[in-house]
């Protein structure tokens, strides 16, 4: 029985010329990653393991980014910990504020995460490397420790379920349409233990930034990675940014799936998850009723990208955004927001009545930098639309692309890019 | 820990880890700071109601969301001395297993166990016993492996055993 591209990358890691799905195995890591939430309860378990020190100071990478620059003096202490850590075991990979960046748009950038590697993080969204043709998966503090450790995690191999996406999706369709759709298709558990293998010539017309906000919402489907064939793109992706080899994996064609579905994406229409599940989508065509919104977010690990933020921009350009209206962009990285600012977009947002704020996951999680009151709405372009999720019990969150949340804070409602 | 016996908390479908412990309190990492605002938006009362010993009965996806492991750990803090669920978000799986939380996957007693009834559970077995209606079920076994590690009392100590 063949493998697919997910359990060739776990067999080559496990020192196994085959794994079968159920099988657990324990596999070499390149990479392990944590943040100012995780890697404290990390560091704590860590300090109580029989070890030197850390299997490898090249190959953990520490990203304090939720709860900085430092919103109160818990979080402070939270980052002095791990910045501590980081210098007594001269970790490489520490991003200091004014380096640092959104974790998962960061690794990329900075080369840390290639093809076939395995990586896992104490970060759910830690499947967005499988956007590059990695296996990467989010774990917690505990298996973080361990891992930083040995070197090393447990797996149990998953079984998958096969994406083939075709055609070319039209004007204002993203990365992050066709991942809500895909929810909204199989439910938040519909993936769960799997891996979510996306396959199809429709690839070719996806930017990274799209390929890596679908495999960073994997999770929403209850997935335990996304992953992404190797192609050109991906390829030309990891030459401009990392030093490190890369390995190509392909799943064998007679590789098992527990199930396929084949997505058109030329038919997709921009998608918005309601109040309180990313199951709850509808297709702005489906939006019968008005719904006005107090607050729109643009950024986080999901859609913080340069080409999130120029659909973004495209939008604002020469438009304002609604009266009352608040509008908070965050650029995942210092190089995004660097960029942004050389091509104008900034000046664009900033014109348009918005907010440019340092790189920070903040609002996405309720931390800070955009919290909602009672009664609010937000339509937000990260990830989760949870009770509470970005603030107050009865606040709610409208989960939508770049595009959908600008024009919306362009009208007040929900609102597609096409009706502007 | 063999068995664990308490009153039922019942909860739904996809309680997912911003509910279990909401993110405004991960600035800290100390478990009875965490155990104090366990499942609060989902449940305001939850603490004030919370039994040492008593048990989490929910349907499916427990637990998904985000990998915060402070959820588990708020879990245990309050108290509880097992969750019974039809499934587990992955992470948050792993997490109780690490942390040394009993779980336990069991699609008919997740159905049919009603709040407020009095449950056993004897981990060695899997058999949960429902003392109210004096019905039985067998939950789904760990793997050996994974069973090593909920016997070492989480995965800290069972790689310092190793």
């Amino acid at each position: 029985m063949g493998m697919t591209m997910t359990q060739k990358i776990l067999a080559a890691h496990a020192g196994l010329d085959h794994v079968q799905a159920g099988q657990l195995i324990e596999a070499e890591l390149d990479l392990v990653l944590g943040n100012d939430i995780t890697s404290p309860v990390a560091i704590h378990e860590f300090e109580k393991m029989n070890v030197d020190g850390v299997f490898h100071k090249d190959k953990i990478a520490l990203v304090p980014d939720h709860f900085v620059p430092n919103k109160d003096i818990k979080s402070a202490e939270h980052c002095k910990c791990v910045r501590e850590f980081a210098r007594r075991n001269e970790i490489t990979n520490y991003f200091e504020v004014g380096q640092m960046g959104i974790e998962h748009a960061l690794l990329p950038e900075k080369g840390l995460t290639v093809a076939g590697d395995v990586i896992i993080g104490a970060d759910s969204h830690t499947c967005t490397y499988g956007a590059l043709g990695a296996f990467s998966t989010g774990v917690g503090s505990t298996d973080m420790a361990a891992g930083m450790a040995t070197g090393k995690a447990w797996f149990k191999v998953p079984s998958a379920i096969k994406f083939v996406l075709t055609g070319k999706p039209a004007k204002w369709i993203s990365g992050k349409d066709i991942i809500l759709h895909i929810i909204g298709m199989i439910g938040v558990d519909g993936a769960l233990y799997k891996s979510m293998e996306f396959v199809g010539d429709g690839i070719a017309y996806l930017t990274m930034d799209d390929r890596f906000t679908i495999a960073n919402m994997a999770i929403e489907a209850g997935g335990k990675n996304g992953i992404f064939p190797v192609d050109e793109l991906a390829a030309a992706y990891m030459k401009e940014h990392s030093s490190r080899e890369y390995k190509v994996y392909e799943a064998d064609e007679d590789a098992v799936y527990d199930e396929t579905y084949t997505i058109d994406l030329s038919k997709l229409r921009p998608t918005v998850a309601f109040p309180h599940l990313p199951e709850n989508t509808k297709t702005v065509d489906e939006i019968k009723e008005d719904i006005p919104i107090h607050q729109v977010v643009i950024g986080s690990c999901t859609n913080g990208r340069l080409n999130d933020l120029r659909i973004a921009a495209e939008v604002l350009k020469g438009r304002h955004i609604a009266e009352g209206m608040r509008c908070i962009v965050i650029p995942a990285t210092q190089k995004i927001y660097l960029d942004a600012m050389e091509e104008g977009l900034l000046k664009i947002f900033i014109e348009a009545g918005a907010v440019v704020s340092t790189p920070t996951c903040g609002p996405c999680l309720g931390g800070y930098m955009g919290i909602l009151a009672e009664g609010e709405r937000c339509v937000s372009t990260t990830n989760r639309n949870f009770v509470g999720r970005m603030g107050h019990v009865r606040s709610e969150i409208y989960l939508a692309s770049p595009a959908v949340a600008a024009a919306s804070a362009v009208t007040g409602r929900i609102s597609c890019p096409c009706d502007l | 820990m063999k068995s664990a016996k308490g009153t039922v908390h019942k909860f739904g479908d996809n309680v997912d880890t911003d509910v279990i412990i909401p993110a405004r309190y991960l600035n800290t990492s100390k478990a009875e700071e965490l155990a104090a605002h366990c499942m609060e938006d989902i449940d305001a009362d939850f603490t004030k109601k919370v039994k040492t010993g008593d048990i989490i009965v929910a349907t499916k996806n427990f637990g998904c969301g985000s990998s915060r492991e402070h959820a588990p750990i708020a879990i245990k803090a309050a108290g509880i001395s097992c969750v019974i669920a039809e499934t587990f978000a992955r992470i948050f799986y792993r997490n109780s297993i690490n942390i040394g939380l009993p779980i336990v996957e069991c699609p008919q007693a997740a159905e049919e166990i009603a709040e407020g009834d009095e449950v056993e559970v004897d981990f060695d077995s899997g058999i949960i016993t429902d003392l109210t209606t004096k019905k039985q079920y067998q939950g789904q076994a760990f793997p050996e492996f994974m069973q090593k590690i909920i016997d070492a009392e989480g995965l800290v100590n069972y790689i310092n055993a190793k």
